[in-house]
């Protein structure tokens, strides 16, 4: 595992092909987002952030802000990892735009609500990346995501343990999606691991 | 106001009282704090690996492993006028964040960073009077240098003090 380049040296039009990446991805998921729910959902242009560790927090409010998070683990040709995250507000609601539930207003989920975050994280993220898959014709396999509720910081940190460990800095795709009235915000983050960067170019025509 | 000083991923200070040490959103990541009782001398580490013996090549930044943060901090500390063998050590953090059905032994990083935490310790003799480690939530952490007392938030158990 030795990484040939500096993630802080990218070219302009590396930037450019990765939130082509972000677009991508996020696209073919806010339309699968767009069915499931059936309103119109708008996506800002993706953002592909160089960040060093200690300022990630910064990316999404603080670190202590509380977020919902799918994460999952993409395998294959370009690993990576994948995280779908969500204010509890915004989860609140999209959740309950599919499961029909009953407004509450306690910040918990129950044991429904929160297999229908699971599977909204696991139409999302496999929207995203077989759309990805597709494009590059690269095999990007998701493994089965996983839900949590905490701190930004404490999720964001996680999904940089592959990356840590050659840099300390991650780039980090971020898709941000909303509903029509703004009432559903979530964002789309893509953690390629080191070596994947090669492979992405690679595939999409750029020699790195 | 107390002055706090804060420790970012992958960093680690040291301060003197009365300023606070504080790092926040402790996921699988561990947060090593070391204490001098007697000169109130505090240091933390925000360590988001295991071992640094897997980096081949270039620089690396020490605070961002367990086994060169501690050294290093002690180190520090003693030169703030902290005495080595006065030196006890508090742990939290090294959550598994996500529950997964893999056996890759990255997504166990949590414990594993817990494990070199309490290694790197123990090859400095460095007692390790509390801990609030492993589970699967996410801890912000502040060391009061005055007396030692380290406070944890979390998102759902609210405050917690070692």
């Amino acid at each position: 595992m030795i990484m040939k380049r500096d993630l802080n040296a990218l070219q302009e039009i590396e930037l450019d092909i990765l939130r082509e990446v972000g677009n991508i991805g996020a696209g073919h998921a806010a339309t699968a987002l767009s069915t499931l729910i059936q309103k119109t959902i708008d996506m800002e242009v993706p953002k592909v952030n160089i960040v060093s560790f200690a300022d990630i927090g910064e990316l999404l409010g603080g670190e202590e802000q509380i977020m919902v998070s799918v994460f999952l683990r993409v395998e294959g040709d370009a690993p990576g990892n994948l995280l779908f995250m969500l204010t509890l507000d915004s989860a609140k609601e999209l959740v309950e735009q599919i499961v029909y539930s009953e407004e509450s207003n306690s910040d918990e989920f129950n044991d429904m609500e929160y297999s229908a975050l699971k599977e909204i994280g696991n139409i999302l993220a496999g929207s995203y990346l077989s759309s990805l898959a597709d494009f590059t014709n690269l095999t990007l396999l998701p493994t089965v995501p996983a839900v949590t509720i905490d701190m930004v910081g404490a999720i964001l940190g996680f999904g940089l343990i592959q990356v840590s460990q050659v840099s300390d800095v991650a780039i980090v795709i971020d898709t941000t999606f909303l509903e029509g009235d703004r009432k559903v915000e979530g964002h789309f983050f893509l953690i390629p691991d080191p070596d994947s960067f090669d492979i992405l170019f690679n595939a999409l025509g750029v020699n790195w | 106001m107390t002055e706090i000083v804060k420790v970012g991923m992958a960093d680690l200070n040291v301060a003197v009282s009365p300023k606070r040490l504080r790092t926040t959103g402790l996921g699988s990541c561990v947060g090593i704090v070391l204490f001098d009782k007697i000169h109130r001398i505090g240091g933390l580490a925000h360590i988001m690996l295991p071992s640094s013996e897997m980096v081949k090549i270039g620089e690396i930044n020490k605070a961002k492993y367990a086994d060169t943060a501690i050294p290093l901090m002690v180190d520090m500390m003693v030169s703030l006028g902290a005495n080595k063998s006065l030196l006890v050590a508090k742990l939290a953090g090294g959550a598994q964040m996500f529950q997964f059905q893999t056996q890759n032994e990255m997504m166990r990083i949590g414990p594993r960073n817990v494990t070199a935490s309490k290694e790197a310790l123990a090859k400095l003799n460095i007692p390790i009077i509390a801990e609030d480690v492993g589970e699967n939530y996410g801890r912000t952490i502040e060391l009061d240098t005055e007396t030692g007392i380290l406070s944890i938030k979390t998102a759902n158990k609210g405050i917690n003090e070692l």
